[in-house]
């Protein structure tokens, strides 16, 4: 399946959860927060979540700013 | 000087210090210690691969609130999501709510950020918003629930002051919650003149992060909002159009002068 990840395509074995693709991206252990398709995924979800083919999803972390 | 509190936690500080612009993490480490700043505003953006070191090390070791904000965002919901995965990433629920409603002036968009705030205040988070200068808008907000207003002193990395210090005494005047002049500051004499117009705090980015020597100006401000609060507790005198001799004319020596 093909999904959209901070705006670029990335394809994933079908059925494949928010934690494999964080797996995938070498997420940081914290800091970092999850949404698909505009809604919040809690980290205690991402094993428990899949994605769907054409889930649009945002990866963000810290950065410098304010 | 006094503690500050906000939502219940206290502060030693009144210089929250803005993250952005510093050239390097270790300029924000130096910077931050000799601000004794104890809230520090952090961004959420896209992960980069290739980012080296996080910002969160830096504050997460100088034991200091993290206040997540919302830079960049247009809309009240994309300014709620944003919080939600901050508070997801940063394991707080304090926000500064920035909602934009021009990409020239970064100035507040008011109906947006009213939507955001009264959704966020009742998500359970402790917002602290970025707000124009106006008094009226501030009380809707603290009406809202929010944690404390965080008017603009000018617009951001303006560093043009307080172009209307009248509009911050009514704030300050009328707020029952904490009043952080947030933007515009420039140099040090601009934080000591929030804080002698009764501010409770003065944050600062750019004007400590984009200085030429980041961690002399840090030290500048410091003292200056320091400063500037011991003036407000002093109470300055009265402006009068007339000069009021310091020194008695009774007593004066008279002089004769010859012709």
């Amino acid at each position: 399946m093909i999904i959209t990840v901070n705006g670029e395509e990335r394809e994933l074995p079908a059925g494949a959860t928010v934690a494999v693709l964080a797996d995938q991206l070498l997420a940081p252990a914290r800091g970092v927060a999850i949404a698909v398709d505009g809604e919040v995924v809690p980290r205690g979800e991402w094993p428990g979540t899949p994605l769907e083919d054409g889930a649009r999803v945002e990866v963000v972390v810290a950065v410098q700013g304010g | 000087m006094g503690e500050l509190s906000i939502a219940s936690r206290t502060f030693h500080s009144r210089l929250f210090l803005g993250t952005g612009g510093f050239r390097s993490h270790e300029m924000l480490q130096a910077a931050l210690k000799v601000s004794r700043a104890e809230i520090c505003t952090v961004a959420l953006r896209r992960l980069d691969p290739a980012a080296r070191g996080s910002i969160l090390d830096v504050l997460k070791s100088a034991g200091v609130q993290i206040l997540p904000n919302t830079a960049g965002c247009y809309t009240a919901r994309d300014a709620v999501i944003t919080a939600q995965l901050a508070r997801e990433a940063f394991e707080t629920d304090w926000v500064k709510l920035e909602v934009i409603g021009d990409d020239r002036t970064l100035l507040p968009d008011a109906p947006e950020l009213l939507v955001a705030a009264e959704e966020l205040v009742d998500d359970g988070f402790v917002v602290l918003p970025y707000t124009t200068d106006d008094p009226v808008l501030a009380r809707r907000l603290e009406d809202i629930g929010c944690a404390a207003v965080m008017p603009l002193g000018s617009p951001i990395g303006s560093g043009m002051g307080i172009r209307n210090p009248y509009n911050v005494s009514i704030m300050v005047e009328r707020a029952g919650v904490p009043v952080v002049l947030d933007a515009g500051v420039g140099t040090a004499s601009d934080a000591a003149l929030a804080m002698e117009l009764g501010c409770d705090a003065v944050l600062c980015a750019s004007a400590i992060s984009r200085a030429e020597d980041p961690v002399a100006m840090a030290r500048a401000i410091k003292l200056a909002v320091e400063a500037g609060w011991l003036a407000r507790g002093a109470g300055r005198i009265p402006r009068r159009t007339y000069a009021e001799a310091s020194t008695p004319d009774e007593g004066a020596a008279v002089f004769d002068h010859p012709r």
